[in-house]
């Protein structure tokens, strides 16, 4: 069975159908893309996988449990991890405090071990330690470990948000827009880590981007939404050549074979 | 470095009880058990972000959860402290329930009217049988251990600062902790927070619990240290002192709070030594100054001094 499946997910804002009747899966250990132009609903389809919004109709099923009515906090105890297209940090904490606050589900000392700082607090510590430090060298994000999150430029903040949604060791990892404001050079250091991450944390990978090139490279598959509705699901060959992908961006003034 | 320090802290804050005379010494003690009230606030309002106006009520139900059981049962005071802690733990996670539903300015009205009704719920005629109505009750304060050799004044310095450190021992590891990032996660982004698999419910109601419990504890304290209670004087003036205590001190910091604490016990003393007939003004005056030069509390004034200058490096360059 597929790690992550969507069925005939629909979601309506009041009058606005923001998606409407989308499925498709994300196998173990595949990077799946996630294209469309702009208010696709690619973010809102984020945020019914995740737990955050309830959809209007239709199912999530992840690694095996239906997850569509789950409270939002119960996502990332069974291996989702995701990050947010214009940054959801803990302003005020530093940049290291972030990342083990993304440990939280992987530990369980509770107020009393951790006022008592009892052994298994001090352990837990210990290893949200560890990994941070190596999640930190990781994204390069040493040499800013202490500094508060706010005062760092948007790429920076936006390998924060993977470091934090990386210590969990998730299974699942949601991606929105995570070239959104990089150059060509870092788009390719992005690209590279992704292809490092998905090695070394053996984890799947939701990618939405506009960037097509990297979507490109990166996906085994990649499926296409437009207005909500799914127009193309396949290889990335098969989606940047199917007619329906094309049209859509080109009546958007994009150009899926930009870049 | 650092054990040295706590040596130096330690040697600092025992010296008053020998360096100060009697009424001093007392006034110190309460500007103990005020640094510990504010820190019992700073936890639920500084770290978490959930705005009280009415932490009064809690350190009324410590007070009393103290003055009862010693005054009519004749109990110890120490035996008085775990009752206290769980009377304020159940009654601080019950009003984190309607918390939950009411944010920002709205839990600030709800909790400012707990802070008004409690020195009238204590009057009531139900339950005036214990708590003594307007006349309130007497309890004598526990006696020092004859090998101690000290002053009931000194002693209850000493009882206070122990009582007082230990619960700030116990918040610190707290706040470092897991939990403590929990809080200021929450604080800083609910949503985010969420994702990361925190329990928004739970976490605030316990949240609120602890801080009762702390808040509680200063109110065992005074109780026993002043020898009286009374509702009176639980008025709603005593919630907006801590506020204003952890706002001076410092939203948001362990430090702070004792300065906060300081600033709540000596500052109006101060505005009434300066001017009898309105010491109000001087108090407010004092008050705007603090806010003016120290706009992150005393405790941004110590962090300025004592962080080294913040470099940024790798700023992207593109
Ligand atoms: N909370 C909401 N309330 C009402 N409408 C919403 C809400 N969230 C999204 N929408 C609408 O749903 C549609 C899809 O939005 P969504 O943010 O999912 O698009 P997107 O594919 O992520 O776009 P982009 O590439 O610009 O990020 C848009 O028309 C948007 O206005
Ligand atoms: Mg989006």
């Amino acid at each position: 069975m597929a790690l992550l499946e969507v069925r005939d997910v629909v979601m309506r804002f009041g009058g606005v159908t923001a998606v409407g009747g989308v499925s498709f899966s994300v196998e173990e250990r595949q990077i799946c893309g996630l294209i469309g132009p702009n208010g696709a609903g690619k973010t809102t389809l984020f945020n019914i996988i995740s737990g955050i919004y309830r959809p209007s109709e239709g199912s999530v099923t992840f690694a095996g449990t239906n997850t569509t009515a789950l409270p939002r906090h119960a996502m990332a105890p069974l291996g989702l991890g995701r990050t947010f297209q214009n940054l959801a940090l803990f302003r005020s904490m530093s940049v290291r405090e972030n990342v083990l606050a993304g440990a939280h589900s992987a530990g369980h000392a509770g107020f009393f071990a951790n006022a008592l700082r009892l052994p298994a607090a001090r352990r837990e510590e210990a290893v949200a330690a560890r990994r941070a430090d190596e999640l930190l060298a990781l994204l390069a994000l040493r040499d800013v470990a202490d500094i508060a999150v706010s005062d760092l430029p948007f790429g920076t903040q936006k390998r924060v948000e993977m470091a934090r949604a990386l210590i969990s060791q998730p299974k699942l990892l949601l991606l929105d827009e995570p070239a959104g404001g990089l150059n060509h050079g870092e788009v390719d250091e992005l690209a590279r880590l992704l292809e490092e991450v998905r090695a070394s944390f053996d984890l799947s990978i939701l990618l939405v981007e506009h960037h097509m090139s990297l979507v490109m490279r990166v996906s085994d598959k990649v499926v296409a939404l437009d207005f909500g509705k799914k127009i193309a699901d396949g290889t990335p060959h098969e989606v940047r050549t199917s007619p329906e992908v094309i049209r859509a961006y080109l009546g958007d003034g994009h150009d899926a074979h930009a870049a | 470095m650092k054990p040295l320090l706590i040596a130096a802290g330690l040697a600092l804050a025992l010296l008053p009880i020998w360096a100060l005379e009697s009424f001093h010494l007392f006034q110190l003690t309460l500007a103990v058990i005020m640094a510990l009230a504010v820190l019992g606030l700073n936890i639920v309002t500084g770290y978490n972000g959930q705005i009280s106006l009415g932490h009064g009520a809690f350190f009324a139900v410590g007070a009393y959860a103290t003055a009862i059981p010693m005054s009519l049962l004749d109990w110890s005071f120490w035996a008085t402290l775990p009752v206290s802690a769980i009377v304020c733990g159940v009654v601080g996670w019950g009003v984190g329930f309607p918390a939950l539903r009411l944010g920002g300015l709205y839990l600030a009205l709800t909790t400012f009217a707990l802070a008004v009704a409690v020195p009238q719920i204590l009057k009531h005629k139900a339950v005036e049988a214990w708590t003594g109505g307007v006349q309130g009750l007497f309890l004598l304060k526990p006696e020092a251990p004859a090998w101690l050799a000290l002053s009931p004044d000194q002693y209850m310095y000493l009882v206070a600062l122990l009582v007082a450190g230990l619960c700030y021992l116990l918040t610190a590891n707290l706040l470092r902790g897991r939990i403590g990032r929990a809080m200021m996660a929450v604080r800083d982004n609910p949503t985010a927070a969420e994702a990361m698999g925190m329990d928004l419910a739970s976490l605030k109601t316990r949240t609120f619990a602890v801080s009762a419990i702390i808040t509680g504890m200063a109110g065992s304290l005074s109780a026993a240290v002043v020898e009286f209670v009374a509702p009176d004087s639980f008025t709603f003036i005593l919630s907006i002192s801590l506020f204003v205590g952890m706002v001076v001190g410092g939203v948001g910091s362990i430090l702070g709070s004792v300065f906060g604490g300081l600033f709540v016990l000596f500052v109006p003393n101060l505005a009434e030594a300066i001017s009898r007939s309105a010491p109000g003004v001087i108090y407010g005056a004092i008050l705007i100054l603090f806010l003016f030069i120290l706009p992150d509390g005393v405790a941004g004034l110590v962090r300025r001094f004592t962080t080294k200058k913040r470099i940024i490096p790798g700023r992207e360059t593109s």
